[in-house]
């Protein structure tokens, strides 16, 4: 049982920040960003060119994944979702843009990153063993605290930054954020930007555990969009929850339900679907938006 | 003679001389040979590693001044088709290769691919060589479908065999990504335990290819303490985490696979979690590798800028289709020719050492010569390398 709580909690810490990214994207400009897996795989596959091929520290190539992934998430919104939404009143354009968004960058990944599975070698070695009872290596135990630090100080900088704030404000009423000064375009390409740099991040710090690869991109959309729909599209303690819940439900399912094959997710998107059903905006989403 | 016509027709002299080996090289007829495979996805390293292997060698050959065939000589065109491993696009591909006149098509790379594109090769006169072992694809009636590698109905059991008498394994586990190619390959493999009175301990533990986190799947598996980990069907992406997470919870014992993998990824993915793992490797172990395997890699390499270990056994479909050809020409529009010729079929093998041959097997398991022979070798990875276990053959 211990195990089984402890896997949960070490995938719910990378989930939710995984989560947190999209649903601070889709709160802002109301976009649901299709390619928030891709740009984790690219923040994954920036610290392994950096650790590995450049011989760079980790910490480095963390760094640079969060820069890289900003500037990209920032000329993204600058240069395609701004135009689109300015131009464009139906939600399917910014939607088919995201798609489009995807496919390119799983193309560029390919180009100059390969079709090879990529890993960081282990940032710390050795495992935790309390009688069996819990194993737990210690690289999961600091990717997973690290993970939940980055949460929290993000939650900081968005309560109590003047950024942050401004954000908030546009999240929650576009219009009277803009009659209060809120520059929205600026802090819509911010908000893009730390999203995306919020997937980097996760990508280099998960490319020392997983690996990255150019298929995990989708995966990781559908699994992101999962939890947002749990927790509530577009608010952060939604994500939070909805990342730390599918966490705790995959490992759950995978311990009791393995007597009867995969059946893990095929029960998750079961329950996902009646919960929908009987509550639509997901745990703490308005039903209003 | 004046200057002025003196210079030219020194000029067109020059233009003529220097432009010689490209009408040479332009004169050639051109053979196109299809890929129809996945080279996106998780699955994309054994479809990039197929046509990389396909591309490097038609560039080398056509380098050399082509390919004679009969009395005509052709440079080699790959045609690649991106089947996303998704069924549906592998049978659109199967059929832009027959509008494209494309008799010869290496690929799909996973079963229900290849399945599916049986009746498009069937009516259309296509030979495709797949990397998925549905029997029924290569006995008759079914006659188009040629196995590019060694099956693992036909690697399990060698590999189960060796390590029951020579390491003393006598249970065994098996864990599998819940798709079609890595279920079949599950259920021949706990068949062929079964055949040699091991005990199976663990058989219907599956996972998704998209898993991040293997701890939670393989619990189970490691608490019912098999003495051989068999990772059936696995991906080069996943093996690394596989490994590593059996490793940190504390399993000692054997791992294996009987698909290919790259040893560069086991070292960043496992580093040395993943000394000992056992898989099915190709032709390229120092022990094996002629001059002409060695250069392959090397122009592989220069061109794309790494090599894929799969490639070892990726490199001899495209080598098999012309040296058939060679053998009767008359089957470079006419598969019916191709088929003839493969019973009495042997050329050299270029990529091994000493005499080895170019020859197609499948008798034992198929009743028919629908299979390419290449050596079945078996590797246990150490250190960052694989080293060779044993060498087998297949019938």
């Amino acid at each position: 049982m211990e195990q089984i709580i402890a896997n949960g909690l070490y995938l719910g810490a990378q989930y939710a920040l995984i989560a947190l990214g999209l649903t601070l994207i889709f709160s802002l400009m109301n976009v649901l960003n299709f390619a928030h897996g891709q740009m984790y795989v690219f923040g994954g596959f920036v610290t392994y060119t950096v650790v590995v091929q450049l011989g760079l520290p980790f910490i480095v190539g963390l760094f640079a994944s969060a820069v890289v992934l900003a500037i990209m998430g920032a000329a993204i919104e600058k240069f395609l979702f701004a135009p689109v939404v300015r131009r464009s009143k139906r939600d399917e354009s910014t939607m088919l843009l995201a798609a489009g968004v995807a496919f390119f960058l799983d193309a560029v990944i390919l180009l100059f990153f390969g079709e090879k599975q990529r890993g960081v070698p282990k940032i710390v070695n050795g495992v935790l063993n309390l009688d069996m009872r819990i194993i737990m290596p210690y690289d999961r135990i600091l990717i997973g605290v690290l993970a939940i630090l980055l949460i929290v100080a993000f939650i900081a900088f968005m309560n109590y930054s003047r950024t942050g704030r401004a954000m908030r404000a546009l999240a929650q009423d576009k219009m009277a954020a803009q009659l209060m000064g809120v520059n929205v375009s600026r802090y819509s390409m911010i908000g893009f930007a730390l999203g995306a740099m919020l997937a980097g991040l996760v990508g280099g710090l998960l490319v020392t555990i997983t690996g990255v690869n150019l298929g995990m991109g989708g995966p990781t959309s559908v699994k992101a969009f999962l939890m947002i729909m749990i927790g509530g599209a577009g608010v952060i303690s939604g994500a939070i929850a909805g990342g730390f819940i599918l966490g705790m439900m995959e490992s759950v399912g995978l311990t009791v339900l393995s007597a009867y094959g995969d059946i893990t997710y095929l029960v998750i998107f079961a329950s996902l679907m009646v919960f929908l059903a009987v509550r639509p905006q997901g745990l703490m989403g308005k039903p209003w938006g | 003679m004046h200057k002025r016509t003196f210079l030219k027709i020194s000029a067109l002299a020059a233009a003529t001389m220097l432009s010689m080996p490209l009408m040479a090289y332009a004169q050639n007829a051109t053979l196109k040979v299809g890929f129809v495979g996945v080279t996106s996805g998780p699955a994309a390293s054994w479809g990039v590693s197929n046509q990389r292997s396909m591309e490097t060698r038609a560039a080398w050959l056509n380098e050399l001044g082509g390919v004679k065939i009969g009395d005509k000589t052709y440079n080699i065109e790959i045609v690649p088709f991106d089947d996303q491993k998704d069924p549906k696009r592998a049978i659109a591909g199967m059929e832009k290769m027959a509008q494209d006149g494309v008799h010869y098509v290496v690929g799909p790379n996973v079963d229900d691919g290849a399945a599916a594109v049986r009746p498009v090769a069937e009516q259309n006169g296509i030979m495709y060589f797949p990397y998925a072992f549905p029997k029924e694809l290569f006995t008759a009636p079914a006659s188009n479908a040629i196995l590019g590698m060694v099956a693992n109905y036909q690697s399990g059991p060698a590999i189960y065999k060796f390590l029951k008498e020579n390491k003393g394994v006598k249970k065994v586990a098996f864990v599998a990504a819940n798709e079609s190619d890595p279920l079949s390959q599950r259920e021949s493999g706990i068949a062929a335990a079964q055949a040699l009175e091991l005990e199976v301990v663990s058989g219907n533990v599956t996972y998704q290819v998209d898993t991040t986190d293997f701890t939670p799947v393989l619990l189970p598996v490691i608490q019912a303490s098999p003495d051989l980990l068999v990772l059936s069907g696995v991906s080069p992406a996943n093996a690394p985490q596989l490994i590593r997470s059996a490793r940190e919870l504390g399993y000692t014992g054997l791992i294996s696979t009987e698909t290919g993998q790259d040893a560069s990824v086991l070292l960043e993915g496992a580093g040395e979690l993943a000394d000992g793992f056992i898989s099915v490797g190709g032709a390229s172990t120092p022990e094996l590798a002629s001059d002409t395997m060695t250069e392959f890699v090397d122009r592989y390499t220069k061109m794309f800028g790494e090599y894929n270990d799969e490639s070892n056994t990726k490199v001899y479909a495209l080598e098999y289709i012309l040296e058939t050809l060679k053998a009767n020409p008359a089957a470079i529009d006419n598969v019916d020719e191709f088929k003839k010729t493969m019973d009495t079929f042997e050329a050299a093998n270029p990529f091994m050492k000493g005499d080895a041959k170019l020859k197609y097997v499948g008798m034992t398991s198929f009743g028919q010569k629908r299979q390419v022979s290449v050596p079945l070798v078996v590797n246990e990875y150490k250190g960052g390398k694989f080293e060779t276990l044993f060498v087998g053959t297949v019938d």
